[in-house]
Protein backbone atom coordinates (compact mmCIF):
# COMPACT_ATOMS: atom_id res chain seq x y z
CA UNK A 1 0.00 0.00 0.00
CA UNK A 2 1.39 3.40 -0.92
CA UNK A 3 1.71 5.84 1.98
CA UNK A 4 -0.84 8.24 0.47
CA UNK A 5 -3.66 5.69 0.20
CA UNK A 6 -6.27 5.78 2.97
CA UNK A 7 -6.36 2.77 5.30
CA UNK A 8 -9.32 0.47 4.69
CA UNK A 9 -10.88 1.16 8.06
CA UNK A 10 -11.50 4.82 7.16
CA UNK A 11 -13.71 4.00 4.20
CA UNK A 12 -17.16 3.16 5.58
CA UNK A 13 -19.40 0.65 3.96
CA UNK A 14 -21.94 2.31 1.67
CA UNK A 15 -24.85 0.36 3.13
CA UNK A 16 -23.87 1.41 6.64
CA UNK A 17 -23.85 5.07 5.60
CA UNK A 18 -27.31 4.80 4.08
CA UNK A 19 -28.73 2.92 7.07
CA UNK A 20 -27.20 5.45 9.46
CA UNK A 21 -28.55 8.41 7.51
CA UNK A 22 -32.03 6.92 7.41
CA UNK A 23 -32.06 6.21 11.13
CA UNK A 24 -30.78 9.63 12.12
CA UNK A 25 -32.83 11.82 9.85
CA UNK A 26 -36.06 9.89 9.89
CA UNK A 27 -36.02 9.14 6.15
CA UNK A 28 -38.63 6.46 5.51
CA UNK A 29 -37.38 3.11 4.17
CA UNK A 30 -36.79 3.38 0.41
CA UNK A 31 -39.39 1.98 -1.94
CA UNK A 32 -38.28 -0.37 -4.67
CA UNK A 33 -36.90 2.29 -6.94
CA UNK A 34 -35.83 5.07 -4.56
CA UNK A 35 -32.36 5.89 -3.47
CA UNK A 36 -30.94 7.92 -0.58
CA UNK A 37 -28.22 10.38 -1.52
CA UNK A 38 -26.19 12.88 0.37
CA UNK A 39 -25.80 16.49 -0.77
CA UNK A 40 -23.25 18.62 1.05
CA UNK A 41 -21.88 19.74 3.44
CA UNK A 42 -19.11 20.40 0.90
CA UNK A 43 -21.26 21.41 -2.02
CA UNK A 44 -20.98 24.79 -3.74
CA UNK A 45 -24.71 25.34 -4.15
CA UNK A 46 -25.54 24.80 -0.48
CA UNK A 47 -24.04 28.24 0.31
CA UNK A 48 -21.89 27.03 3.15
CA UNK A 49 -22.04 23.81 5.06
CA UNK A 50 -25.62 22.68 4.71
CA UNK A 51 -26.04 18.94 4.38
CA UNK A 52 -29.17 17.47 2.84
CA UNK A 53 -30.14 13.82 2.98
CA UNK A 54 -32.36 13.29 -0.04
CA UNK A 55 -34.46 10.34 -1.00
CA UNK A 56 -34.91 10.41 -4.77
CA UNK A 57 -36.98 8.43 -7.21
CA UNK A 58 -35.08 8.79 -10.47
CA UNK A 59 -34.64 12.54 -10.69
CA UNK A 60 -37.50 13.60 -8.42
CA UNK A 61 -37.29 14.27 -4.71
CA UNK A 62 -39.40 11.98 -2.49
CA UNK A 63 -38.24 13.31 0.85
CA UNK A 64 -35.56 15.62 2.15
CA UNK A 65 -34.00 16.18 5.56
CA UNK A 66 -31.60 19.05 6.31
CA UNK A 67 -28.70 18.34 8.65
CA UNK A 68 -27.21 21.45 10.23
CA UNK A 69 -24.80 22.27 13.04
CA UNK A 70 -21.50 22.11 11.16
CA UNK A 71 -20.86 25.77 11.95
CA UNK A 72 -22.15 25.68 15.52
CA UNK A 73 -19.70 27.69 17.57
CA UNK A 74 -21.75 28.25 20.72
CA UNK A 75 -22.09 32.01 20.26
CA UNK A 76 -25.08 32.12 22.65
CA UNK A 77 -22.96 30.49 25.36
CA UNK A 78 -20.03 32.82 24.67
CA UNK A 79 -22.30 35.87 25.04
CA UNK A 80 -23.03 34.86 28.65
CA UNK A 81 -19.35 35.31 29.52
CA UNK A 82 -18.95 38.77 27.96
CA UNK A 83 -19.89 42.28 29.05
CA UNK A 84 -22.86 43.75 27.21
CA UNK A 85 -20.65 45.89 24.97
CA UNK A 86 -18.35 42.95 24.18
CA UNK A 87 -21.19 41.00 22.59
CA UNK A 88 -21.46 43.42 19.63
CA UNK A 89 -18.46 41.95 17.70
CA UNK A 90 -19.89 38.45 18.20
CA UNK A 91 -23.16 39.44 16.56
CA UNK A 92 -21.31 40.36 13.33
CA UNK A 93 -20.18 36.81 12.96
CA UNK A 94 -23.63 35.26 13.13
CA UNK A 95 -24.89 36.48 9.81
CA UNK A 96 -21.73 37.58 8.08
CA UNK A 97 -23.61 39.03 5.10
CA UNK A 98 -25.50 41.60 7.17
CA UNK A 99 -23.31 42.58 10.12
CA UNK A 100 -25.00 45.94 10.62
CA UNK A 101 -28.44 44.37 10.94
CA UNK A 102 -27.19 42.06 13.68
CA UNK A 103 -25.49 44.93 15.48
CA UNK A 104 -28.70 46.93 15.28
CA UNK A 105 -30.93 44.16 16.61
CA UNK A 106 -28.66 43.48 19.56
CA UNK A 107 -28.10 47.15 20.39
CA UNK A 108 -31.84 47.88 20.22
CA UNK A 109 -32.54 44.98 22.57
CA UNK A 110 -30.02 46.18 25.17
CA UNK A 111 -31.19 49.78 24.74
CA UNK A 112 -34.72 48.60 25.45
CA UNK A 113 -33.51 46.88 28.62
CA UNK A 114 -31.74 50.09 29.66
CA UNK A 115 -34.50 52.43 28.48
CA UNK A 116 -32.06 54.55 26.45
CA UNK A 117 -33.17 57.26 24.02
CA UNK A 118 -31.08 57.31 20.84
CA UNK A 119 -30.49 60.70 19.16
CA UNK A 120 -32.14 61.25 15.81
CA UNK A 121 -28.92 61.58 13.86
CA UNK A 122 -27.68 58.20 15.08
CA UNK A 123 -31.02 56.66 14.13
CA UNK A 124 -30.78 58.05 10.60
CA UNK A 125 -27.22 56.77 10.22
CA UNK A 126 -28.30 53.36 11.50
CA UNK A 127 -31.14 53.20 8.99
CA UNK A 128 -28.86 54.36 6.17
CA UNK A 129 -26.22 51.74 6.94
CA UNK A 130 -28.83 49.04 7.41
CA UNK A 131 -30.30 49.67 3.99
CA UNK A 132 -26.82 49.63 2.42
CA UNK A 133 -26.32 46.30 4.18
CA UNK A 134 -29.57 45.03 2.71
CA UNK A 135 -28.44 45.97 -0.82
CA UNK A 136 -25.05 44.37 -0.20
CA UNK A 137 -26.60 41.15 1.08
CA UNK A 138 -29.08 40.99 -1.79
CA UNK A 139 -26.19 41.47 -4.24
CA UNK A 140 -24.39 38.46 -2.83
CA UNK A 141 -27.65 36.51 -2.99
CA UNK A 142 -28.26 37.52 -6.62
CA UNK A 143 -24.73 36.73 -7.72
CA UNK A 144 -24.54 33.31 -6.07
CA UNK A 145 -28.14 32.34 -6.89
CA UNK A 146 -27.61 33.16 -10.57
CA UNK A 147 -24.29 31.32 -10.51
CA UNK A 148 -25.96 28.19 -9.08
CA UNK A 149 -28.34 28.24 -12.00
CA UNK A 150 -25.59 28.79 -14.55
CA UNK A 151 -25.57 32.54 -15.19
CA UNK A 152 -21.97 33.25 -14.28
CA UNK A 153 -21.73 36.81 -15.58
CA UNK A 154 -24.16 38.30 -13.06
CA UNK A 155 -21.87 37.32 -10.21
CA UNK A 156 -19.10 39.62 -11.41
CA UNK A 157 -21.44 42.57 -11.88
CA UNK A 158 -22.98 42.10 -8.42
CA UNK A 159 -19.64 41.90 -6.69
CA UNK A 160 -18.51 45.07 -8.47
CA UNK A 161 -21.27 47.05 -6.72
CA UNK A 162 -20.85 45.15 -3.49
CA UNK A 163 -17.25 46.29 -3.44
CA UNK A 164 -18.46 49.90 -3.48
CA UNK A 165 -20.59 49.25 -0.40
CA UNK A 166 -17.77 47.44 1.36
CA UNK A 167 -15.56 50.48 0.70
CA UNK A 168 -18.19 52.67 2.34
CA UNK A 169 -18.24 50.30 5.33
CA UNK A 170 -14.47 50.35 5.54
CA UNK A 171 -14.48 54.11 5.44
CA UNK A 172 -17.07 54.45 8.17
CA UNK A 173 -16.04 51.65 10.53
CA UNK A 174 -12.55 50.58 9.51
CA UNK A 175 -13.74 47.11 8.53
CA UNK A 176 -15.14 45.75 5.30
CA UNK A 177 -17.26 42.94 6.68
CA UNK A 178 -17.16 42.55 10.48
CA UNK A 179 -18.03 46.18 11.04
CA UNK A 180 -19.11 46.30 14.73
CA UNK A 181 -19.96 49.93 14.10
CA UNK A 182 -23.04 50.24 16.29
CA UNK A 183 -22.70 50.53 20.02
CA UNK A 184 -25.16 50.17 22.84
CA UNK A 185 -26.42 53.75 23.01
CA UNK A 186 -25.40 54.96 19.57
CA UNK A 187 -22.51 54.65 17.13
CA UNK A 188 -18.81 54.02 17.61
CA UNK A 189 -17.43 56.93 15.63
CA UNK A 190 -18.41 60.05 13.78
CA UNK A 191 -18.60 59.12 10.05
CA UNK A 192 -15.67 60.54 8.05
CA UNK A 193 -16.04 63.66 5.93
CA UNK A 194 -16.26 62.02 2.52
CA UNK A 195 -18.76 59.38 3.72
CA UNK A 196 -21.85 61.26 2.53
CA UNK A 197 -20.26 62.00 -0.82
CA UNK A 198 -19.39 58.33 -1.24
CA UNK A 199 -22.96 57.25 -0.42
CA UNK A 200 -24.33 59.94 -2.72
CA UNK A 201 -22.23 58.60 -5.58
CA UNK A 202 -23.33 55.04 -4.90
CA UNK A 203 -27.02 55.97 -4.79
CA UNK A 204 -26.62 57.75 -8.11
CA UNK A 205 -25.23 54.74 -9.96
CA UNK A 206 -27.16 51.95 -8.23
CA UNK A 207 -30.63 52.19 -9.90
CA UNK A 208 -29.05 51.81 -13.35
CA UNK A 209 -26.99 48.88 -12.16
CA UNK A 210 -30.09 47.07 -10.88
CA UNK A 211 -31.59 47.55 -14.34
CA UNK A 212 -28.40 46.02 -15.80
CA UNK A 213 -28.80 42.87 -13.69
CA UNK A 214 -32.41 42.62 -14.72
CA UNK A 215 -31.44 42.97 -18.38
CA UNK A 216 -29.14 39.99 -17.93
CA UNK A 217 -31.72 37.79 -16.20
CA UNK A 218 -35.37 38.79 -16.42
CA UNK A 219 -35.83 38.09 -20.12
CA UNK A 220 -33.41 35.17 -20.25
CA UNK A 221 -35.34 32.02 -21.27
CA UNK A 222 -33.01 29.67 -19.35
CA UNK A 223 -33.40 31.74 -16.19
CA UNK A 224 -37.19 31.83 -16.59
CA UNK A 225 -37.47 28.09 -17.22
CA UNK A 226 -35.29 27.22 -14.28
CA UNK A 227 -37.14 29.31 -11.68
CA UNK A 228 -40.72 29.99 -12.79
CA UNK A 229 -43.20 27.73 -11.01
CA UNK A 230 -40.42 26.08 -9.00
CA UNK A 231 -40.45 25.80 -5.20
CA UNK A 232 -44.12 26.51 -4.58
CA UNK A 233 -44.90 27.60 -1.02
CA UNK A 234 -48.43 28.66 -0.13
CA UNK A 235 -49.11 31.51 2.29
CA UNK A 236 -50.61 29.15 4.89
CA UNK A 237 -47.58 26.85 4.71
CA UNK A 238 -45.19 29.78 4.93
CA UNK A 239 -46.81 31.01 8.15
CA UNK A 240 -47.09 27.52 9.63
CA UNK A 241 -43.42 26.78 8.91
CA UNK A 242 -42.05 30.03 10.29
CA UNK A 243 -40.93 31.59 6.99
CA UNK A 244 -40.20 35.34 7.11
CA UNK A 245 -38.77 38.01 4.88
CA UNK A 246 -38.78 37.94 1.07
CA UNK A 247 -39.97 34.28 0.82
CA UNK A 248 -42.98 35.16 3.01
CA UNK A 249 -43.81 38.23 0.94
CA UNK A 250 -43.37 36.18 -2.24
CA UNK A 251 -46.14 33.94 -0.87
CA UNK A 252 -48.49 36.90 -0.72
CA UNK A 253 -48.28 37.78 2.98
CA UNK A 254 -48.03 41.53 3.40
CA UNK A 255 -45.66 41.73 6.37
CA UNK A 256 -42.55 43.78 6.86
CA UNK A 257 -41.30 44.63 10.35
CA UNK A 258 -39.83 47.91 9.13
CA UNK A 259 -43.29 49.15 8.23
CA UNK A 260 -45.52 47.17 10.60
CA UNK A 261 -43.57 47.29 13.85
CA UNK A 262 -41.13 50.15 13.18
CA UNK A 263 -37.85 50.42 15.07
CA UNK A 264 -34.95 52.87 14.96
CA UNK A 265 -37.09 55.58 13.34
CA UNK A 266 -38.32 53.59 10.31
CA UNK A 267 -41.76 55.14 10.79
CA UNK A 268 -40.33 58.38 9.30
CA UNK A 269 -39.53 56.75 5.95
CA UNK A 270 -41.80 56.15 2.99
CA UNK A 271 -41.26 52.95 1.08
CA UNK A 272 -43.22 50.23 -0.66
CA UNK A 273 -43.24 46.63 0.51
CA UNK A 274 -43.18 44.47 -2.63
CA UNK A 275 -45.65 41.57 -2.57
CA UNK A 276 -46.26 38.74 -5.01
CA UNK A 277 -48.79 35.96 -5.14
CA UNK A 278 -46.75 33.64 -7.35
CA UNK A 279 -45.24 31.77 -4.36
CA UNK A 280 -42.29 30.48 -6.41
CA UNK A 281 -38.56 31.09 -6.86
CA UNK A 282 -39.34 33.64 -9.58
CA UNK A 283 -41.46 35.68 -7.16
CA UNK A 284 -38.65 35.69 -4.59
CA UNK A 285 -36.27 36.94 -7.29
CA UNK A 286 -38.62 39.74 -8.34
CA UNK A 287 -39.25 40.79 -4.74
CA UNK A 288 -35.59 41.01 -3.81
CA UNK A 289 -34.86 43.09 -6.92
CA UNK A 290 -37.70 45.45 -5.97
CA UNK A 291 -36.44 45.58 -2.38
CA UNK A 292 -33.04 46.78 -3.58
CA UNK A 293 -34.74 49.65 -5.42
CA UNK A 294 -36.76 50.51 -2.31
CA UNK A 295 -33.61 50.38 -0.19
CA UNK A 296 -31.97 52.91 -2.50
CA UNK A 297 -35.00 55.18 -1.94
CA UNK A 298 -34.75 54.77 1.85
CA UNK A 299 -31.03 55.59 1.73
CA UNK A 300 -31.82 58.71 -0.29
CA UNK A 301 -34.46 59.79 2.28
CA UNK A 302 -32.02 59.11 5.10
CA UNK A 303 -29.36 61.28 3.45
CA UNK A 304 -31.81 64.11 2.78
CA UNK A 305 -33.50 63.99 6.18
CA UNK A 306 -30.36 63.56 8.26
CA UNK A 307 -29.90 66.31 10.87
CA UNK A 308 -26.82 68.34 9.93
CA UNK A 309 -25.38 68.16 13.40
CA UNK A 310 -26.09 66.59 16.73
CA UNK A 311 -24.77 63.82 18.91
CA UNK A 312 -24.38 60.25 17.66
CA UNK A 313 -24.60 58.71 21.11
CA UNK A 314 -27.19 58.89 23.86
CA UNK A 315 -26.58 61.04 26.88
CA UNK A 316 -25.53 58.29 29.29
CA UNK A 317 -21.93 58.73 30.50
CA UNK A 318 -22.01 55.51 32.53
CA UNK A 319 -22.82 53.39 29.47
CA UNK A 320 -21.11 55.09 26.55
CA UNK A 321 -17.36 55.55 26.38
CA UNK A 322 -16.36 59.23 26.63
CA UNK A 323 -14.68 61.09 23.80
CA UNK A 324 -10.92 60.87 23.71
CA UNK A 325 -10.49 64.58 24.20
CA UNK A 326 -12.67 64.64 27.34
CA UNK A 327 -10.73 61.76 28.82
CA UNK A 328 -7.60 63.87 28.70
CA UNK A 329 -9.15 66.93 30.28
CA UNK A 330 -11.88 65.71 32.63
CA UNK A 331 -11.35 63.46 35.63
CA UNK A 332 -14.93 62.16 35.56
CA UNK A 333 -14.70 61.06 31.95
CA UNK A 334 -11.53 59.13 32.73
CA UNK A 335 -13.24 57.39 35.66
CA UNK A 336 -16.25 56.45 33.53
CA UNK A 337 -13.97 55.10 30.84
CA UNK A 338 -12.06 53.00 33.34
CA UNK A 339 -15.25 51.65 34.92
CA UNK A 340 -16.93 50.75 31.62
CA UNK A 341 -13.86 49.01 30.24
CA UNK A 342 -13.00 47.05 33.38
CA UNK A 343 -16.41 46.35 34.92
CA UNK A 344 -18.91 46.92 32.14
CA UNK A 345 -22.21 48.59 32.97
CA UNK A 346 -25.04 46.96 34.94
CA UNK A 347 -28.32 46.49 33.11
CA UNK A 348 -31.63 46.42 35.06
CA UNK A 349 -33.05 42.91 35.38
CA UNK A 350 -35.69 41.85 32.87
CA UNK A 351 -36.19 40.26 29.50
CA UNK A 352 -36.82 41.76 26.06
CA UNK A 353 -37.34 40.53 22.54
CA UNK A 354 -36.34 42.85 19.71
CA UNK A 355 -37.00 41.86 16.12
CA UNK A 356 -35.70 43.64 13.02
CA UNK A 357 -36.19 42.96 9.34
CA UNK A 358 -32.91 41.52 8.13
CA UNK A 359 -32.34 40.84 4.40
CA UNK A 360 -33.41 37.25 5.08
CA UNK A 361 -36.40 37.90 7.31
CA UNK A 362 -37.11 38.37 10.96
CA UNK A 363 -33.97 38.58 13.03
CA UNK A 364 -34.89 38.63 16.71
CA UNK A 365 -32.74 39.03 19.79
CA UNK A 366 -34.05 37.77 23.12
CA UNK A 367 -31.88 39.19 25.89
CA UNK A 368 -32.37 38.30 29.55
CA UNK A 369 -30.65 40.36 32.21
CA UNK A 370 -30.19 39.46 35.88
CA UNK A 371 -29.06 42.95 36.83
CA UNK A 372 -25.32 42.40 36.34
CA UNK A 373 -22.92 43.65 33.66
CA UNK A 374 -23.07 40.42 31.66
CA UNK A 375 -26.16 39.15 29.85
CA UNK A 376 -27.75 36.17 31.59
CA UNK A 377 -28.96 34.80 28.29
CA UNK A 378 -28.81 35.96 24.68
CA UNK A 379 -30.84 34.08 22.11
CA UNK A 380 -30.99 34.86 18.42
CA UNK A 381 -34.04 34.03 16.38
CA UNK A 382 -32.61 33.60 12.93
CA UNK A 383 -34.55 33.74 9.69
CA UNK A 384 -32.46 31.11 7.84
CA UNK A 385 -32.89 28.57 10.62
CA UNK A 386 -36.67 28.88 10.50
CA UNK A 387 -36.96 29.08 6.71
CA UNK A 388 -34.95 25.88 6.33
CA UNK A 389 -37.94 23.97 7.70
CA UNK A 390 -39.93 24.90 4.61
CA UNK A 391 -37.33 23.41 2.26
CA UNK A 392 -38.94 19.99 2.13
CA UNK A 393 -42.38 21.44 1.34
CA UNK A 394 -40.88 23.47 -1.50
CA UNK A 395 -38.82 20.62 -3.00
CA UNK A 396 -41.08 17.56 -2.60
CA UNK A 397 -42.02 16.00 -5.92
CA UNK A 398 -39.76 18.34 -7.86
CA UNK A 399 -36.54 17.57 -9.71
CA UNK A 400 -33.23 17.28 -7.94
CA UNK A 401 -31.90 20.25 -9.94
CA UNK A 402 -34.73 22.39 -8.54
CA UNK A 403 -33.41 21.84 -5.02
CA UNK A 404 -30.43 24.00 -5.97
CA UNK A 405 -32.71 26.77 -7.24
CA UNK A 406 -34.85 26.61 -4.08
CA UNK A 407 -31.87 26.75 -1.71
CA UNK A 408 -30.67 29.82 -3.59
CA UNK A 409 -34.11 31.43 -3.36
CA UNK A 410 -34.32 31.21 0.45
CA UNK A 411 -30.93 32.94 0.62
CA UNK A 412 -29.58 30.76 3.38
CA UNK A 413 -26.62 31.78 5.52
CA UNK A 414 -25.31 28.86 7.51
CA UNK A 415 -23.46 31.05 9.96
CA UNK A 416 -26.73 32.30 11.38
CA UNK A 417 -28.48 28.94 11.09
CA UNK A 418 -25.92 27.21 13.28
CA UNK A 419 -24.68 30.15 15.37
CA UNK B 1 -33.51 55.46 31.64
CA UNK B 2 -35.56 52.45 32.56
CA UNK B 3 -37.70 52.84 35.65
CA UNK B 4 -38.28 49.50 37.44
CA UNK B 5 -41.49 50.83 38.98
CA UNK B 6 -43.04 51.06 35.49
CA UNK B 7 -43.33 47.26 35.36
CA UNK B 8 -46.72 45.76 36.20
CA UNK B 9 -46.53 42.30 37.75
CA UNK B 10 -49.11 39.79 38.91
CA UNK B 11 -51.94 38.23 36.94
CA UNK B 12 -54.69 40.42 38.34
CA UNK B 13 -52.88 43.73 37.97
CA UNK B 14 -51.81 43.01 34.38
CA UNK B 15 -55.16 41.61 33.34
CA UNK B 16 -56.96 44.60 34.84
CA UNK B 17 -54.63 47.07 33.08
CA UNK B 18 -54.92 45.28 29.71
CA UNK B 19 -58.49 44.00 29.85
CA UNK B 20 -59.03 44.88 26.16
CA UNK B 21 -56.03 42.89 24.91
CA UNK B 22 -57.30 39.87 22.97
CA UNK B 23 -54.49 37.63 24.22
CA UNK B 24 -55.34 38.56 27.80
CA UNK B 25 -58.98 37.67 27.14
CA UNK B 26 -58.01 34.36 25.54
CA UNK B 27 -55.70 33.38 28.40
CA UNK B 28 -57.88 34.53 31.29
CA UNK B 29 -58.50 31.03 32.61
CA UNK B 30 -55.01 29.61 31.90
CA UNK B 31 -52.60 32.22 33.25
CA UNK B 32 -50.74 31.56 36.48
CA UNK B 33 -48.63 34.70 36.38
CA UNK B 34 -48.27 37.75 34.16
CA UNK B 35 -45.97 40.70 33.66
CA UNK B 36 -46.06 43.87 31.59
CA UNK B 37 -42.58 45.26 31.41
CA UNK B 38 -40.85 47.49 28.81
CA UNK B 39 -44.07 47.39 26.75
CA UNK B 40 -43.87 43.60 26.45
CA UNK B 41 -46.54 41.29 27.76
CA UNK B 42 -45.49 38.01 29.35
CA UNK B 43 -48.02 35.41 30.47
CA UNK B 44 -46.92 32.35 32.40
CA UNK B 45 -49.00 29.20 32.07
CA UNK B 46 -48.80 25.81 33.74
CA UNK B 47 -46.85 23.10 31.97
CA UNK B 48 -49.89 20.95 31.16
CA UNK B 49 -51.71 23.95 29.62
CA UNK B 50 -49.15 25.07 27.06
CA UNK B 51 -50.81 23.44 24.05
CA UNK B 52 -54.22 24.79 25.14
CA UNK B 53 -52.71 28.25 25.65
CA UNK B 54 -51.11 28.21 22.18
CA UNK B 55 -54.40 27.13 20.62
CA UNK B 56 -56.22 29.89 22.51
CA UNK B 57 -53.89 32.68 21.34
CA UNK B 58 -53.87 31.26 17.81
CA UNK B 59 -57.65 31.48 17.71
CA UNK B 60 -57.44 35.00 19.11
CA UNK B 61 -55.45 36.07 16.01
CA UNK B 62 -51.86 35.45 17.04
CA UNK B 63 -51.00 33.55 13.89
CA UNK B 64 -47.21 33.39 13.76
CA UNK B 65 -44.82 31.55 16.08
CA UNK B 66 -41.59 33.52 16.06
CA UNK B 67 -39.43 31.68 18.47
CA UNK B 68 -39.18 29.03 21.15
CA UNK B 69 -36.25 29.15 23.52
CA UNK B 70 -35.29 28.53 27.13
CA UNK B 71 -33.54 30.19 30.06
CA UNK B 72 -31.77 28.17 32.73
CA UNK B 73 -32.20 29.75 36.19
CA UNK B 74 -29.90 27.24 37.89
CA UNK B 75 -29.56 26.75 40.87
CA UNK B 76 -33.01 28.17 41.72
CA UNK B 77 -36.13 26.06 41.15
CA UNK B 78 -38.21 25.79 39.02
CA UNK B 79 -35.08 25.79 36.97
CA UNK B 80 -36.08 26.12 33.32
CA UNK B 81 -38.13 28.83 31.72
CA UNK B 82 -39.39 27.90 28.26
CA UNK B 83 -40.25 31.06 26.33
CA UNK B 84 -42.54 31.30 23.32
CA UNK B 85 -42.76 34.49 21.26
CA UNK B 86 -45.96 34.68 19.27
CA UNK B 87 -46.86 37.42 16.82
CA UNK B 88 -50.15 38.66 15.48
CA UNK B 89 -49.77 40.01 11.96
CA UNK B 90 -53.23 41.58 11.99
CA UNK B 91 -53.02 43.23 15.43
CA UNK B 92 -49.28 44.00 15.04
CA UNK B 93 -48.69 42.81 18.56
CA UNK B 94 -46.50 40.25 20.20
CA UNK B 95 -47.02 38.10 23.26
CA UNK B 96 -44.55 36.06 25.26
CA UNK B 97 -45.75 32.81 26.82
CA UNK B 98 -43.60 31.26 29.52
CA UNK B 99 -43.59 27.87 31.23
CA UNK B 100 -41.51 27.10 34.29
CA UNK B 101 -40.12 23.57 34.67
CA UNK B 102 -38.35 21.77 37.49
CA UNK B 103 -34.83 20.54 36.77
CA UNK B 104 -35.77 17.03 37.93
CA UNK B 105 -38.52 16.56 35.40
CA UNK B 106 -37.77 18.91 32.51
CA UNK B 107 -40.42 17.83 30.03
CA UNK B 108 -43.53 19.33 28.46
CA UNK B 109 -45.85 18.85 25.49
CA UNK B 110 -44.63 19.80 22.04
CA UNK B 111 -46.59 22.54 20.25
CA UNK B 112 -45.78 21.19 16.78
CA UNK B 113 -49.46 20.25 16.45
CA UNK B 114 -50.35 23.97 16.66
CA UNK B 115 -47.40 25.42 14.72
CA UNK B 116 -45.27 22.96 12.70
CA UNK B 117 -42.45 25.55 12.79
CA UNK B 118 -41.87 24.67 16.45
CA UNK B 119 -40.12 21.53 15.20
CA UNK B 120 -36.61 22.99 14.84
CA UNK B 121 -36.93 25.38 17.77
CA UNK B 122 -37.89 22.58 20.14
CA UNK B 123 -35.10 20.37 18.84
CA UNK B 124 -32.69 23.19 19.57
CA UNK B 125 -34.00 23.57 23.13
CA UNK B 126 -33.76 19.82 23.60
CA UNK B 127 -30.22 19.76 22.25
CA UNK B 128 -28.83 22.71 24.19
CA UNK B 129 -30.88 22.51 27.42
CA UNK B 130 -31.96 18.88 27.67
CA UNK B 131 -35.66 19.71 27.94
CA UNK B 132 -37.82 16.96 26.43
CA UNK B 133 -40.91 17.65 24.33
CA UNK B 134 -43.61 14.97 24.35
CA UNK B 135 -45.22 14.26 20.99
CA UNK B 136 -42.42 15.83 18.97
CA UNK B 137 -42.04 14.14 15.55
CA UNK B 138 -38.24 13.89 15.61
CA UNK B 139 -36.65 14.90 18.91
CA UNK B 140 -32.96 14.53 18.08
CA UNK B 141 -29.94 16.77 18.47
CA UNK B 142 -29.75 19.54 15.88
CA UNK B 143 -26.66 21.65 16.64
CA UNK B 144 -24.33 19.31 18.52
CA UNK B 145 -23.04 15.97 17.19
CA UNK B 146 -25.39 13.06 17.97
CA UNK B 147 -22.90 11.45 20.37
CA UNK B 148 -22.32 14.63 22.38
CA UNK B 149 -22.32 14.40 26.16
CA UNK B 150 -24.40 16.99 28.04
CA UNK B 151 -26.39 20.08 27.12
CA UNK B 152 -24.12 23.11 26.59
CA UNK B 153 -26.46 26.01 27.40
CA UNK B 154 -27.22 24.72 30.89
CA UNK B 155 -25.59 26.94 33.46
CA UNK B 156 -23.93 23.97 35.20
CA UNK B 157 -22.35 22.72 31.97
CA UNK B 158 -18.54 22.86 32.26
CA UNK B 159 -17.44 25.33 29.61
CA UNK B 160 -14.28 23.36 28.88
CA UNK B 161 -16.20 20.09 28.52
CA UNK B 162 -16.41 17.02 30.75
CA UNK B 163 -13.11 15.44 31.70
Amino acid sequence: MSPTAAPDMLIPDVEDVVADAKRRYGVPPPQDQTMVINMGPQHPSTHGVLRLVLEIDGESVVSLAPDIGYLHTGIEKTCEAKFYQQVVPLTDRIDYLCPMTNNLAYCLAVEKLLGLEIPERAQYLRVLLNELTRIQSHLVWLGTHAMDIGALTVFLYCFREREEILRIFENVSGQRMMTSYFRVGGLALEPPLDFYKQVEHFLKIMPDRITQYEDLLTGNPIWINRIKGVGYLSAADAIALGVTGPPLRASGVDWDLRRDMPYSGYEKFQFKVPISNDCDVWARYVIRMEEMRESVKICRQALNGMPASGPITADAPKIILPEREKMKTQMEALIHHFKIVTEGFPVPAGEVYQAVESPRGEMGYYVVSDGTAKPYRVHMRNPSFATLQALETMCKGRLLADVVAVIGSIDIVLGETDR
Amino acid sequence: MYDPSSAVTGTQAVFAAHAENVAVKALASLATDAKFDRKELTVTVARENIVAACQAVQQAGYNFLEDVTAVDWYPSEPRFQITYHILSMTLKERIRLAVRLDGEDAALESITSVWPSANFYEREVFDLFGVRFGGHPNLTRIMMPTDWNGHPLRKDYPVEGYR
